[in-house]
């Protein structure tokens, strides 16, 4: 069992009398993809700065590659990579400018530096546009160049902060790609998103709500571990239905996808298709189905029972 | 060694990013020219061709004489007659001129005795050979006009006579080195290098580290291995050569317009500029950890640039100021280059005679850094 790449204990920060993070516990283990999952606002951004340094904790502490912070966190540089939430490259420079500019900051010498820019530019499909300014650059390609930036001193922990907010499907399913990539060849990466679907991809996620960590763990056993049923109905009047079942007995939360109406109902509830359909009083014809939970029943059941307890 | 390779990563980026901003490239070349044409041709402290109204009660040839003789020195142009002094007083309170000179109506009997008109040596205490022949009202809120005014007060009157003036044995003698034909531009080129030089450097790196952070490329680089020093010097050297190249262009064409030559050593000039750069570049250092946006970097650097102007002896006498507002000047860079520049441009000031100011200039810009590098976190908080 090899030492995880981040351990934090406790870690809080505080703005003013607004609480971002709140006394996070965290493992990351080695080889892995760890993801943040939580809305805006969840503090996954603060987490994420004060795991590279560049914040301080107001309380609590972790140890980040065998570096404690708070504490000097500049050994820590030259092993971590960080893609910044919006584009924080040089508008007016062209990606080849940048990435010499960030090879040069990294300490490359000119003879590594020409092999891994030439590398990076071909796995990051960038050649053609290497002489383009950054600035001009389309979401996708823009996501490259700060990946291909972040990845270029091969750091052993990787920081994306929502990685692929501004990018369309193909880009982010060839971006996933290149990061289990990265893990093949040794790197960890912890990388926020309040994407469902990418957390799905992730080896691990802690989901996060108002800066507490609400539940974590590999994806397909938090769903599995849910403590609740997921009954899905169909056909009817579902707007009514709805209306109907919100704030029932047993009810954890209700949500229409498309055609279909999904309710949560508590583990504790015996029959749960059995009993949306009594609850609903206008249910005439609908059919309901009790079926597998997916990661947003575990992120909506996670973040209710905190609501819950907090008014507790 | 690394951290040199670092330091050259900052410096060429900057170079870079200065190449795309066209306008700001234009502007570094622009400015000195323009300014160094404008000032070098306004700014003027021998004051000439002051307008003056005439208010000639006594209207003899004398009088006119008189008029013409005040017209040929060129401080005053008589644009306005008029026929009263009350009109000549509302002409100045409505400043359609400075300044009226009257001539009273017995204006041939006063000439007749006074001794400016050197007929004769009447006895200067008798009060009517003492009377004055005409008076001056001036409007006297601008200091420099009035004091050349002042100067009309003690004019001869012998040229009125067709005699040979009054020749008055002087107590002293009065030699005038660096600059005997009294123009003003031979003091305002060797100056304005200080003043450019002040308004580009500290605009230029007070906005180095807010410009980062503005467009969003702080938190990039404050998680790479950069140290804060590193940052600080190659923001600053790519500027030390654009100081360099306004220096020379000032200079060059004061020479050529202006007929300012450099008297001293070129090796003299390029030491005392450079300290002076690096002093004003490190200021708009500190500058910039202390602004949280381009526009309060902007209000910093014209805080620094107004007393450089006004206070540093390029525009006013230093001597002629009270003791706080020298010690004031003191802290300025600019007064120290302003003493040491005119030193070698105009007198070949040695090295040696301006060890002081360019010890404290030297010790300025390593105290600016030192500070601009200690305020500067590699910390968001």
């Amino acid at each position: 069992m090899t030492e995880p790449v981040v351990v934090a204990r406790g870690i809080t920060r505080r703005f003013g009398p607004k609480t971002a993070v709140d006394t996070v516990d965290l493992r990351i283990e080695r080889g892995q993809i760890y993801g943040f999952l939580g809305p805006n606002g969840s503090g996954k951004t603060t987490l994420m700065r004060m795991l590279t340094g560049i914040l301080r904790p107001s309380e609590g502490e972790a140890l980040v590659l065998g570096v404690r912070l708070p504490g000097n966190a500049e050994p820590l540089k030259q092993q971590i990579g960080y893609m910044t939430q919006t584009f924080s490259h040089y508008r007016d420079m062209t990606v080849l400018e940048n990435l010499r500019f960030c090879a040069d900051i990294y300490g490359l010498t000119a003879r590594e530096r020409r092999a891994r820019l030439d590398e990076l530019l071909q796995i990051h499909d960038l050649t053609e546009q290497a002489h383009q300014m950054a600035g001009s650059l389309s979401g996708g390609q823009r996501q490259r160049l700060a990946l291909a930036a972040a990845v270029l001193h091969r750091p052993r922990l990787l920081f994306l902060d929502e990685p692929t907010s501004a990018v369309d499907p193909e880009s982010r399913r060839a971006f996933w790609e290149q990061l289990f990539d990265l893990v093949d060849d040794g790197a960890s990466i912890i990388v926020s998103t309040h994407f469902m679907d990418e957390a799905e991809r992730c080896h691990r996620i802690a989901i996060l709500d108002h800066g507490r960590k609400r539940a974590d763990g590999p994806p397909p056993r938090l769903m599995r571990d849910l403590d609740a049923n997921v009954v899905e109905v169909e056909g009817g009047n579902l707007r009514l239905f709805k209306r109907d079942l919100d704030g029932r007995p047993g009810i954890m939360s209700t949500a229409q996808i498309g055609e279909r109406l999904r309710v949560l109902v508590e583990k504790s509830i015996g029959d749960p298709a059995a009993h949306v359909r009594k609850a609903g009083k206008l249910a005439l014809n609908v059919r309901c189905e009790v079926v597998r939970p997916n990661l947003e029943d575990v992120f909506v059941s996670a973040t209710r029972r905190a609501v819950r307890e907090g008014a507790a | 060694m690394t951290s040199l390779r670092r330091i050259w990563a900052i410096l060429r980026k900057e170079l870079v990013q200065l190449r795309r901003d066209r306008t700001t490239a234009a502007l570094i070349l622009m400015i000195p020219q323009i300014q160094l044409i404008l000032f070098g041709y306004a700014i003027n402290t021998n004051v000439r061709h002051i307008p003056v109204a005439v208010v000639d009660q006594s209207r003899t040839g004398l009088s006119r004489a008189l008029i013409q003789m005040v017209e040929a020195t060129q401080v005053v142009d008589v644009t306005l007659r008029l026929p009263t002094v009350q009109e000549a007083r509302r002409a100045v309170r409505a400043s359609r001129v400075r300044a009226v000179l009257i001539l009273p109506p017995d204006l041939d009997a006063r000439v007749a005795r006074s001794p400016a008109a050197n007929m004769g040596q009447p006895d200067s205490t008798e009060f009517a050979s003492a009377r004055p022949v005409g008076q001056w009202i001036v409007d006297a809120s601008d200091t420099m006009v009035a004091g050349a005014i002042k100067g009309l007060r003690l004019m001869p009157l012998a040229e009125l006579f067709r005699q040979p003036p009054n020749r008055q044995v002087p107590t002293c003698e009065v030699a005038l080195f660096s600059n005997p034909e009294q123009r003003t531009e031979v003091n305002v080129v060797p100056g304005l290098v200080g003043i450019i030089l002040t308004m580009t450097m500290i605009m230029f790196t007070s906005a180095a580290i807010v410009r980062e952070r503005e467009r969003g490329n702080m938190e990039m680089l404050i998680n790479t291995p950069v140290r804060p020093i590193e940052l600080m010097l190659g923001k600053i050297v790519p500027y030390m050569g654009i100081g360099l190249v306004q220096m020379a262009i000032i200079l060059s064409l004061g020479h050529v317009l202006f007929n300012v030559p450099v008297a001293g050593s070129l090796w003299v000039l390029l030491a005392i500029t450079l300290l002076f750069i690096l002093a004003s570049l490190s200021l708009g250092l500190v500058f910039s950890t202390f602004a949280k946006s381009q526009l309060q970097a902007m209000q910093l650097t014209v805080f620094v640039l107004l007393p450089s102007i006004l206070l540093s002896g390029f525009m006013f006498p230093y001597d002629g100021m009270p003791k706080p507002a020298q010690w004031i000047a003191n802290v300025l860079p600019a007064t120290h280059l302003m003493t040491m520049i005119r030193g070698v441009v105009l007198r070949d000031a040695w090295i040696e005679d301006l060890a002081g100011g360019m010890i404290w200039m030297g010790g300025f810009a390593a105290l600016g850094l030192l500070v601009a590098t200690l305020r500067f976190r590699k910390r968001l908080d």
